[in-house]
């Protein structure tokens, strides 16, 4: 049984075809990479996962997606749920105008929390788990705009994680970051694996080499290829992709 | 071959020429431009300082002169210990709602009211002689035998054996002009010049408007920018816009046609000019601003902001009082400030269907009157240079001061803004 089962998904920005018949499927607790060159249709089918492409006017998507076994396209789909279930982080870190604290919480009060002592201790729980405790312990009244892009990354990841989802999408998480909160942000992705079935859009091919246990190849809005990560950067099935990773281009 | 030779550096001299001439003529053209673009900025600025220069010069004269009829005075007798009044004291003499001097400071004496035609009561005609030749003996003489006499009547009355004493009236001060609470420019024998009356009235209207747009125009920019389709605001956002375009003064029609008889009827008011109708008219005025304006700021919320908030199982409704009101308060508070500008400014609406009574208010079904308004009715009564039309000028000052003290602070909420935005 699969955690996320896409079947013959298709999607269109009005005219523009981008993603055709996608068919691709991941296992509970397991990190996927998305790799591909820009407009390639990884993103758009990341957010096809929490159904974020929801707010783009003018879009349209045929197949399926299931998660957890429902159909998340489905009409009686409740998407505040789903999203719920579903966490994501963006490309840039992108935290409230509002405290550290008010940050984490912000998840939590919107779906309903009201228990003062249930917030605090998920807050401080799930700050520590990104290993953002100790550096922001004494500053959490401050607000989130004082802390550095990758603290501010992993507070994003936190938030995600205080409404305790059991995916985690991320949209290339690291681009715009310094290497040493890159890496910090890898290490948490390894550690989160355990927990969280992760799916993450990269354009780095060390990163989805170092973090991830399958990898897909997309190209023009086709899925090329998805197997392995070990099998696909040591010996893939296919001349576009090998040509892809080693850099020939993209 | 020579004269080949020789034309060749000719026509590249040509050449040289040529562009020097034309960079010249281009930098001249260049310089002509930046000039008229200069002093058409500069001619504005210009425009707007003499316009609050002389605004604020006429607008002092009403604090530099007494509050009386030119060519006329007041006078007691001579033994009076009053030397000196407030405008509203003689007012207050006048009316007989002072009627002893021990009242003002003076002696335990009732008042004695003279004005020019109450003359035939102490004297005939034959006594005042052909053509009244001897008006200015008996005037001397009924102030010289009435101790408790105040006079008023022209100084062409005042002879060389004048007894009585010229009563001093003191010049209308800043704070008596703000704190007066009666506007009657044109009474007799002092005019009253207490703005506080329209100062209220003014705020009155303009803080029921405010009261009564905000939560209109909050939630039509809400459903302009988060909710309705594309095609919906396309359609609707040029016709809120239009309402800005519409003219005052058919605003104004409009509200005494159909608001002023509904206020009427609904609350069962003798008359319907009252401030509710002012503030309603005034509301459907600073709409347009409101609404564009705090669009516009709720529109500029980054997408990342409601994309993170809807991600974390955010509802719409969540999103847009979570995450959207916040963001663009400072732009709402703007667009709101910016309604009640136009509000305090506004004339002819106003003046049409507010009743127009120089009270102070104490409902918002009383009729009022407002600053604007005063000056569009009055100057056209008010003689040039005189008193009034000072303090007409003056009332122009306060309008001035509020609308400026209104932008400064739009500008510093604004600033705030894009401070924040960093």
């Amino acid at each position: 049984m699969h955690k996320i089962e896409s079947n013959n998904v298709n999607f269109y920005y009005g005219e523009n075809h981008a993603l055709r018949d996608i068919s691709l499927s991941m296992k509970e607790n397991t990190v996927t990479a998305l790799i591909g060159p820009s407009g390639c249709g990884k993103s758009t089918y990341l957010r096809l996962l929490n159904r974020m492409n929801d707010l783009i006017d003018g879009t349209k998507m045929t197949g399926s997606i299931v998660i957890d076994g429902a159909d998340i396209y489905e009409k009686n789909t409740n998407v505040d749920n789903l999203r719920k279930n579903v966490g994501m982080v963006f490309q840039k870190p992108n935290p409230f105008p509002k405290t550290i604290f008010e940050n984490v919480a912000y998840g939590l009060r919107v779906n309903g929390i009201t228990d003062k002592n249930e917030i605090e201790e998920r807050v401080v729980t799930t700050i520590e788990q990104v290993a953002l405790w100790d550096e922001v312990k004494d500053k959490l009244k401050k607000s989130a705009f004082e802390l550095s892009g990758g603290q501010q990354q992993r507070l994003c990841i936190a938030r995600a994680l205080a409404i305790k989802p059991s995916i985690l999408l991320m949209d290339e998480p690291t681009s715009a970051l310094d290497p040493i909160s890159t890496s910090k942000i890898e290490e948490l992705i390894y550690e989160l694996k355990n927990k969280y079935t992760i799916v993450i859009v990269t354009h780095n091919m060390q990163q989805a080499g170092r973090v991830s246990d399958t990898t897909a190849f997309f190209y023009m809005g086709e899925l090329i290829e998805y197997d392995k990560t070990k099998t696909i950067f040591t010996k893939p099935a296919i001349k576009q992709t090998e040509d892809y990773i080693t850099g020939r281009f993209g | 071959m020579g004269t080949h030779s020789a034309c060749l550096p000719d026509v590249i001299l040509l050449k040289i020429k040529n562009t020097l001439l034309k960079t010249n003529f281009k930098q001249i053209k260049e310089k002509v431009i930046e000039s008229i673009l200069m002093l058409s900025s500069a001619a504005t600025s210009i425009t707007v300082v003499l316009i609050v220069f002389f605004l604020f010069i006429e607008g002092a004269g009403v604090f530099t002169k007494k509050p009386i009829d030119k060519g006329f005075l007041l006078a007691v007798n001579e033994s009076n210990p009053v030397g000196k009044l407030e405008p509203s004291q003689i007012k207050d003499i006048f009316d007989q709602k002072i009627i002893n001097w021990s009242e003002l400071g003076g002696k335990d004496e009732p008042i004695v009211l003279f004005r020019t035609g109450d003359i035939t009561d102490y004297y005939t005609e034959e006594e005042l002689g052909e053509n009244f030749v001897n008006f200015p003996d008996k005037i001397n003489e009924l102030i010289a035998k009435t101790p408790g006499i105040i006079a008023f009547f022209s100084d062409k009355y005042v002879n060389k054996e004048f007894k009585g004493k010229e009563v001093d009236i003191n010049k209308i001060s800043v704070y008596k002009f703000l704190s007066g609470e009666e506007w009657f420019p044109t009474a007799e024998p002092v005019a009253q010049m207490g703005v506080k009356p329209l100062i209220y009235g003014t705020l009155w209207v303009s803080l029921g408007a405010i009261l009564l747009a905000l939560p209109i125009a909050l939630a039509a920019a809400i459903y302009l920018s988060e909710i309705a389709k594309k095609r919906t605001r396309n359609l609707l956002k040029p016709l809120i816009e239009l309402l800005a375009g519409i003219p005052s003064v058919v605003y104004g029609f409009f509200g005494l046609v159909v608001i002023v008889p509904l206020i009427q009827s609904v609350f069962n008011l003798p008359v319907g000019e009252t401030a509710l109708a002012g503030s309603v008219v005034l509301a459907i005025m600073a709409l347009p601003t409101i609404i564009t304006i705090s669009e516009d700021a709720m529109r500029n919320t980054p997408r990342a902001m409601k994309e993170a908030s809807l991600a974390l199982g955010a509802s719409h409704w969540q999103t847009i009082y979570k995450v959207v009101i916040p963001y663009s308060a400072s732009g709402i508070t703007a667009g709101a400030i910016l309604g009640i500008g136009r509000a305090i400014g506004e004339t002819m609406a106003v003046l049409m269907v507010t009743g127009n009574a120089a009270v102070i208010p104490h409902s918002f079904l009383a009729p009022i009157r407002t600053i604007p308004a005063t000056i569009a009715a009055e100057l056209g009564e008010a003689p040039n240079g005189g008193l009034h039309y000072e303090a007409l000028f003056a009332l122009g000052c306060i309008l001035f001061i509020i609308t400026f003290g209104i932008n400064m602070l739009v500008e510093l909420v604004t600033n705030r803004n894009s401070h924040k935005k960093h």
